[in-house]
């Protein structure tokens, strides 16, 4: 973890020079900031625990701006970090210290919005809502609802491939867009997908989807938009243990269902929730299930009984169907502000971002439990229980000495734990420079040599948002982190700290 | 292991590094005359096989490539589940295995996704020899590139598939097919209508100047959809849609050089002669064409998409989209990112690839 540098070396400032002069020249000049208040706002990304100073932010309104940066850059051998808005939660943003920040946000244009063919072209820098907003009047809206959507790019869904509440359903990022015109390291414009089902050749589309702005640099998109549902219920279901609650969503599923959405909340989260949004939830449960279903009327109101009686059925000793579009917004307030009133019952929290096989569910909870109390910290879960998504939020106080070096501890054993049970360190946040040593863990070193290797096909200098995503082979030996092999770690009965 | 032919898949590729001598990636067989021809040592899948796990709750299932895919169909079926992507089979034999690195997806395509949508992990041998995992299974993963759905249309270029886990879906509780009386041209005008309606549409397709529109889903969303839509309902449905599938309507049966050509869905009629068979929405064309490859290319480009020499050829000439030469430089670096010495099926797409 790095914090601001107040004594920065010579050769630093020197280089900043450099660049103000040759880059500023091919710019406007409100393009490239480099004054030291003028980087302040760009050191941290959504994860506020990493902080560093770029040489220089660049800002450019057009593509072909961006593309002189890129150009720069690559002549230059300068590190670029591609941003969006910011608001990712694994430091993928993290500026680099001898490169210069890439802020998309001025590319903020909806270029065309095709009703026929129910697609949108935008620039990155759109906000994820903004193309549902303006697709709403032709009934059509854009699917994945990241929580950040109402400040969160498109270009920054793309580089995480995010998510959302509703992507069991309808999907996620690769699952809904069409087509991508990147800037190559060498800052060429290069298009993969098209507007047609698939493309001729590797599915290139799917493999710059997710990778975290070290493939390419995304500067035009297109997106698929969906008809909106008519209407829409929310279901909210209790449960006197954890484990009811999740073979509860196991056998919606089974019967036949897929909810558009289907979020658990445990104890700690419900009674967080309570106190700062009072949306209704029972305080006494051990979790809850909020369940939405969406379609045309006679449909949510078979649905609706039919995931009733499997809520019962599965233990359920309170379920309430929302009554009108009030009260449905109401139960999902509290879901949504999870995050924010966890934030008030701590100083400090720490998400979290596995993804489990869903029976494992009360397993890892139970676990997680566990290695809270060793370290002296307390754990709030909220879960995307359809797709298996688990996001511990780890309370803890920063002022207090140890606090946030407990969190990291416990958080790399939350991490461990999704792999020993065949999950995964991220389901959505990405790897940025948070998880880097947790991938050391879930791929060996032929997989992350395969990976070093796809790196290079497409940036063999590595100016791309150098350092995130994939660790380094040394890293990993310095890190000493163990493999886990075929999902057994070994000695899985001793404690880890 | 017992249908874990992992070692002797990995040791002949070992021996194919070694000798220098490139691999011919087979299973069933079903899918022999898709792509370009290519060397003659054989690695045979058909040994490595089995379903390791299927959760039907979780909706995920795992297979081992030599599967039969419709041993894969039949399991998902006892649990009222389904591909979703509705892959064609092409014959008895095909296996799960060439059904990924075909990546080929039936007429539910435009409504629930493609074949890479619904792939979530693979366990690979690259040609370097190395037994490689990616993604998982779970539905979120996004650690690592997603070097699965990489794989997924690749022809068994960049790697030998082993094992690959999917997401599976319920099958729709009830399906009915409504037809109606159109031309090409207010076929694909109304398809691109209703889908931006909520309509439980999950396939469409015309031929012979009909529109055939499949609606999925409850009972009580499906009859609501027919009332208001109307047309005539279809008998046999199903049956219509396998064969549309399989490709075993009469209306496939040519001598003429038969193209597969995808184009943005709202693309008017193409201007190519012959007789053409819409599906996925006016997504897919199939075309019998005595047109030149050149000017067949041409279109397809011209109109956003690409076109597949499908049928009717004989291997030995480009059967995809030439590239453009910046993609195609990119395909070979992953090429040999995966493939150092060009031993897994090179040729099979692209002649260097």
């Amino acid at each position: 973890m790095s914090q601001p540098s107040h004594t920065q070396s010579d050769a630093i400032l020197e280089k900043r020079r450099q660049i103000v002069t040759e880059l500023g020249n091919k710019l406007p000049k409100d393009c490239l900031l480099h004054n030291p208040e003028d980087l302040a706002p760009y050191e941290c990304d959504g994860l506020s625990i990493y902080q560093s100073t770029p040489l220089a932010v660049a800002l450019p309104y057009t593509v072909a701006q961006a593309q002189q940066v890129v150009r720069y850059c690559y002549q230059n051998q300068i590190p670029i970090v591609p941003r969006g808005a910011g608001t990712g939660l694994s430091g993928g943003a993290l500026p680099h210290e001898e490169g210069i920040l890439l802020s998309l946000a001025r590319l903020n244009t909806i270029l065309d919005l095709d009703t026929q063919a129910r697609t949108c072209r935008v620039q990155p820098g759109v906000r994820n809502l903004a193309i549902s907003e303006a697709a709403r009047p032709y009934g059509l809206y854009y699917a994945p609802d990241p929580s950040s959507q109402i400040a969160c790019s498109i270009g920054g869904n793309i580089a995480e491939n995010a998510g959302g509440v509703h992507c069991l359903k309808y999907g996620l990022t690769v699952h809904n867009v069409f087509e991508v015109t990147i800037l190559t390291a060498e800052g060429e414009l290069m298009t993969l997908g098209s507007e047609a089902l698939d493309s001729a050749g590797y599915d290139l589309l799917a493999l710059i989807i997710g990778s975290e702005g070290l493939l390419g640099i995304v500067v035009d998109i297109v997106v698929k938009l969906l008809p909106t549902p008519q209407e829409a219920i929310v279901i909210l279901a209790a449960f006197h243990t954890i484990k009811e609650a999740g073979d509860a969503v196991g056998q919606i599923i089974g019967a036949g269902i897929i909810p558009a959405g289907i979020e658990m909340m445990d104890k700690l989260s419900i009674q967080a929730t309570e106190d700062f949004v009072h949306a209704g939830y029972p305080l006494d449960a051990a979790a809850i299930l909020l369940c939405e279903l969406d379609g045309i009327e006679t449909e949510i109101n078979e649905t609706t009984a039919r995931v009733n009686e499997v809520m019962l059925k599965a233990g359920a000793y309170q379920v309430r169907d929302s009554e009108n579009d009030q009260q449905r917004e109401l139960f999902w307030a509290g879901r949504k502000a999870a995050f924010p009133a966890v934030g008030r019952i701590s100083p400090d929290y720490y998400c979290m971002d596995g993804t489990i096989p869903r029976k494992e569910l009360a397993n890892v909870l139970t676990k997680i439990g566990e290695r809270a109390d060793l370290h002296g910290l307390r754990v709030a879960n909220v879960f995307h229980a359809g797709d298996g998504n688990l996001h511990p939020l780890i309370l803890f106080d920063a002022n207090k000495e140890g606090d946030l070096d407990r969190a990291h501890l416990l958080g790399n054993d939350i991490l461990e734990l999704s792999i020993a049970v065949g999950g995964t360190i991220t389901g959505e946040h990405g790897v940025g420079i948070e998880k880097l040593g947790g991938m050391c863990s879930q791929f060996n070193e032929q997989e992350l040599t395969q990976y070093h290797a796809i790196k290079a096909a497409f940036d063999d200098t590595g100016i791309l948002n150098p350092g995130k995503a994939i660790p380094t082979l040394r890293r990993c030996a310095e890190f000493g982190h163990m493999h886990v092999h075929e999902g057994k770690l070994p000695f899985p009965d001793l404690p880890r700290f | 292991m017992k249908n874990d032919n992992t070692e002797h898949m990995q040791a002949q590729i070992n021996e194919a590094i070694a000798s220098k001598q490139a691999l011919v990636i087979r299973g069933g067989r079903s899918k022999d005359f898709l792509g370009r021809k290519v060397g003659c040592t054989h690695l045979n899948t058909l040994e490595h096989k089995g379903v390791t796990n299927y959760e039907p709750g979780e909706l995920i299932l795992t297979a081992r490539s030599g599967t039969p895919l419709k041993e894969i169909k039949k399991l998902l079926a006892e649990q009222g589940q389904m591909l979703a992507f509705e892959p064609p089979a092409f014959g008895n034999k095909a296996t799960l295995g060439g059904t990924i690195a075909c990546g080929l997806s039936g007429p539910r395509r435009p409504y629930a996704g493609s074949a890479r949508d619904f792939v979530l992990g693979t366990k690979i041998i690259n040609g370097k020899g190395e037994i490689l995992r990616f993604g998982g299974e779970v539905m979120k993963n996004v650690a690592g590139y997603d070097v699965s759905r990489l794989m997924t249309g690749a022809y068994g270029t960049l790697g030998l598939l082993l094992e690959i886990s999917l997401k599976v879906m319920p099958s729709p509780e009830q399906q009915t097919t409504l037809v109606f009386e159109h031309n090409a041209e207010e076929a694909i005008q109304r398809i691109n209508q209703l889908a931006s309606q909520p309509v439980p549409i999950s396939g469409a397709c015309h031929l012979n100047d009909k529109l055939y529109l499949r609606l999925s889903g409850l009972t009580v969303s499906v009859n609501a959809a027919c009332k208001e839509l109307g047309g005539e309902t279809l008998a046999n449905a199903e049956i219509f849609w396998e064969q549309l599938r399989e490709q075993q309507l009469p209306e496939f049966k040519t001598d003429k050089s038969f193209w597969r050509i995808s184009v943005p869905p709202t693309t008017a009629p193409l201007s190519l002669s012959g007789e053409t068979i819409i599906d996925w929405g006016g997504g897919l064309r199939w075309l019998a064409s005595n047109e030149p490859q050149q000017s067949i290319h041409n279109t397809a480009k011209k109109a956003g998409g690409h076109a597949t020499l499908f049928r009717n050829h004989d291997g030995f000439g480009e059967v995809f989209q030439p590239l453009n030469p910046a993609i195609k430089e990119l395909h070979n670096k992953l090429k040999h990112a995966f493939d150092p010495h060009g031993i897994l099926n090179p040729g099979r797409m692209y002649l260097d690839i």
